[in-house]
C-alpha cells in the first residue's frame, strides 16, 4: 500500500519501500547523495556500511522521522522500527508497552500473541527494569510485529547484544518472517549477521548504495560453506577491508 | 565462534606466562588486594541483624528529628535551657492541651488548614493547568513562561502589602498568597518535567502509530511524574510558607494569629506550639508525597537507595 496515488504514467509499485534520487545534507555534509533504494515486499534487506555512513540517515528518512533534502520516499502507512537501543517506557509493564500504538478492544489479545511469538509469554506483567537486554529487544520487536506492519525498519537491533543471545536472535527474526510477511530493512556493520539473515545485501558508499549481492544460500550454507566465504570475502571488500588470509 | 577460541590462547600467552612469573620474584609483599564476596546480609538475616538494623534507624527520617528533641528536652531540664526561650518539648504539650481546652487551638488550626487547602487546591489547579499547556504547547510556553519567571522572582512578601490594598485583609488575600506559593513551583517542575521527556522514547511513540492523545497518556504524562512530584514537594511546602506569611500579617484567626499573640504576650510556649504544628504540617505533607512516589513511581529502577 503507497501513500500516494499511482499516476497513470508511473506504474503503481509493489515495492514494500522506495527511495528515489534522495539526498540528505547535515550542514554542508552531504549523507545521502542521490540514493536509490527498492525493497521488495516481503524482502529483508541488509544495509551493510561503515559507521556514519549515513546507514541510520537513511533508516530515519524511510521511517518518516526525517524528511529528505531532495528525491522522495515512498513507503507504506503501516510500517516499525526497532531502534538499536529497546526503547521501552520504563514506566509501563511490558504488555502496556507492546500495546502502545495498538487500538481497539482486542488489543491485550494481540499484544500477548506477539510476545509469546517473541518467546515471553507469562512476562507481560514485568517492568522493563526487570528484563535482561535480549528480552528487552524482544518485546520491541514484539511491539513492533504487532501492528502487522508492511515495512520493519531495524537499526542496528542487536548490536548491544553479546554474541550468544545475538545468535538466538536471529533465529528468531527467521521464524518471525515466516508468519509475517513484511518487507524489511535492517541496518547493521556486523557482515556475519547480514549473510545470516538477508535476501540481498547492499552495501552503502559514499551516500549511494554500492554493490547489492542476492542471497540466495540455505540456512546451513549460511552458518558454513565456500559460497559463504565468497560473500564474505566481496562483502569485506566492497567495505574496503582488505580480507586477510 | 569456536575458531576465535582456537586461535586466541597461543597469542594471549606470552604476556600472560611473563605477567605470572613476576610476583613470586619480587616475593609475597607485592601481593596484589584482592576481595572476596560472600552472599550478602539479605541472605542470612539473624535476629542480630535485624535489631541492628532496628537500633541504628528506629525512626526512619525522623530518628534525627527525634534525637534533637530528646536533646532538647534534656538540656532544658537540665536547666540550660531558660523556659522563656526553649520551653522543654513535654511542658509545650501541656501547652497545646491547655490551648485546646481553651478552645483556642481548635478553631485556629481549622482555619489555617482551611486557608492552606483552598489556597492549595487553587494554585495547583491552576499550576498544573498552566504547567501542561506550557510543556505540550509552543504557545503555552510563549503565554505562561515569562508570566511566571516574572512572579517567580517577586518575594511573596514584598507582594503583601499590594494585595491588601486591592483585596482587602479578608480571607482572599490569604488564599491568594497560598496558591501564588503553590502554583509557581509547580508550573516550573511540571513544565521542565515534561521538556525533560526522553526525545527517543517520544520518537518511538510515533513510530508504533501511536496517536496525539496516546503519546501524551503514555509517555508525556507519565514520563513527567517525577518532576510532578518534586513539584508537589515545593507547592507543599511553599503552601505552608505562604500561610504563615499571610497569617503573621494580618489575622485575626488561624495559627499564624496564635503565634504573633504569643509573641506580643512573651508566651514563648504558645509561639513554639505554633510553630511546632506549622512543622507537623511540613512533615505530613512529605510523607503523603512520599506515599505517592512509593506508589506512582514503582517503575523506577534503583529507587530505593542501600
Amino acid at each position: 500500500m503507497s501513500t500516494t496515488l499511482a499516476t497513470p504514467t508511473r506504474p503503481r509499485r509493489q515495492a514494500g519501500a522506495l527511495a528515489e534520487d534522495v539526498v540528505r545534507r547535515f550542514g554542508d555534509r552531504t549523507v545521502l547523495d542521490g540514493l536509490d533504494l527498492a525493497i521488495a515486499d516481503e524482502e529483508l534487506v541488509v544495509l551493510l556500511g561503515p559507521s556514519g555512513c549515513g546507514k541510520s540517515t537513511l533508516l530515519r528518512l524511510l521511517a518518516g522521522l526525517d524528511r529528505p533534502d531532495g528525491g522522495r520516499v515512498e513507503v507504506p502507512a503501516r510500517r516499525a522500527v526497532v531502534f538499536q537501543a529497546d526503547r521501552m517506557l520504563p514506566w509501563q509493564r511490558v504488555l502496556r508497552n507492546v500495546t502502545l500504538g495498538l487500538r481497539g478492544p482486542d488489543a491485550d489479545r494481540r499484544a500477548r500473541e506477539a510476545l509469546a511469538e517473541v518467546g515471553l509469554s507469562g512476562r507481560e506483567g514485568a517492568w522493563p527494569k526487570e528484563l535482561s537486554g535480549g528480552e528487552a529487544q524482544r518485546v520491541a520487536l514484539a511491539r513492533a510485529l504487532v501492528s502487522e506492519p508492511e515495512l520493519v525498519l531495524l537499526d542496528e537491533p542487536f548490536a548491544a547484544l553479546d554474541a550468544i543471545t545475538r545468535l538466538r536472535m536471529h533465529d528468531l527474526v527467521r521464524a518471525l518472517r515466516v508468519r509475517h510477511h513484511a518487507a524489511m530493512l535492517l541496518v547493521t556493520h556486523d557482515v556475519d549477521e547480514a549473510i545470516a539473515l538477508a535476501d540481498r545485501i547492499v552495501v552503502m558508499r559514499d551516500g549511494r548504495i554500492g554493490n547489492e549481492h542476492l542471497v540466495e544460500l540455505p540456512a546451513a550454507d549460511r552458518e558454513a560453506s565456500g559460497a559463504r566465504e565468497e560473500l564474505r570475502a566481496a562483502l569485506l571488500h566492497d567495505l574496503g577491508l582488505v580480507h586477510q588470509s | 565462534m569456536t575458531d576465535v577460541g582456537l586461535v586466541a590462547p597461543p597469542v594471549r600467552e606470552e604476556p600472560y606466562r611473563e605477567s605470572h612469573a613476576e610476583p613470586p620474584a619480587e616475593g609475597t609483599t607485592a601481593s596484589p588486594r584482592r576481595e572476596v564476596f560472600l552472599p550478602g546480609e539479605s541472605g542470612r538475616r539473624t535476629a542480630l541483624g535485624v535489631l541492628r538494623a532496628r537500633l541504628r534507624w528506629p525512626l526512619g527520617i525522623y530518628t534525627t528529628p527525634a534525637v534533637v528533641l530528646v536533646l532538647w528536652e534534656v538540656l532544658a531540664r537540665a536547666g540550660v535551657l531558660s523556659p522563656a526561650y526553649a520551653p522543654a518539648p513535654t511542658s509545650l504539650l501541656g501547652t497545646a492541651q491547655r490551648l485546646w481546652d481553651q478552645g483556642v487551638l481548635g478553631p485556629d488550626l481549622a482555619i489555617s488548614l482551611q486557608r492552606a487547602g483552598l489556597g492549595l487546591a487553587l494554585g495547583l489547579t491552576v499550576g498544573i493547568a498552566a504547567g501542561v499547556l506550557g510543556g505540550l504547547l509552543r504557545s503555552g510556553e510563549y503565554l505562561f513562561n515569562g508570566l511566571v519567571q516574572i512572579v517567580n522572582t517577586i518575594p511573596l512578601l514584598a507582594v503583601l502589602p499590594l494585595m491588601i490594598v486591592w483585596f482587602g485583609i479578608d480571607e482572599f488575600t490569604k488564599v491568594l498568597l497560598i496558591s501564588f506559593g503553590a502554583g509557581v513551583p509547580m508550573y516550573l517542575n511540571l513544565f521542565s518535567a515534561i521538556r525533560g521527556v526522553d526525545q527517543r522514547l517520544i520518537e518511538m511513540a510515533r513510530t508504533t502509530g501511536a496517536g496525539r492523545l496516546r503519546l501524551v497518556t503514555r509517555v508525556l504524562v507519565p514520563g513527567a511524574l517525577p518532576g510532578f512530584l518534586v513539584g508537589l514537594r515545593f507547592s507543599l511546602a511553599y503552601s505552608v510558607l505562604g500561610l504563615v506569611a499571610a497569617e503573621t500579617v494580618n489575622a485575626d484567626q488561624g495559627l499564624g494569629f496564635l503565634i504573633t499573640q504569643g509573641q506580643t504576650y512573651l508566651q514563648t510556649d504558645q509561639v513554639f506550639v505554633g510553630l511546632a504544628i506549622y512543622s507537623i504540617l511540613g512533615l505530613v505533607a512529605d510523607q503523603f508525597v512520599r506515599a505517592l512516589e512509593r506508589v506512582l513511581l514503582r517503575w523506577r529502577p534503583g529507587y530505593e537507595a542501600a
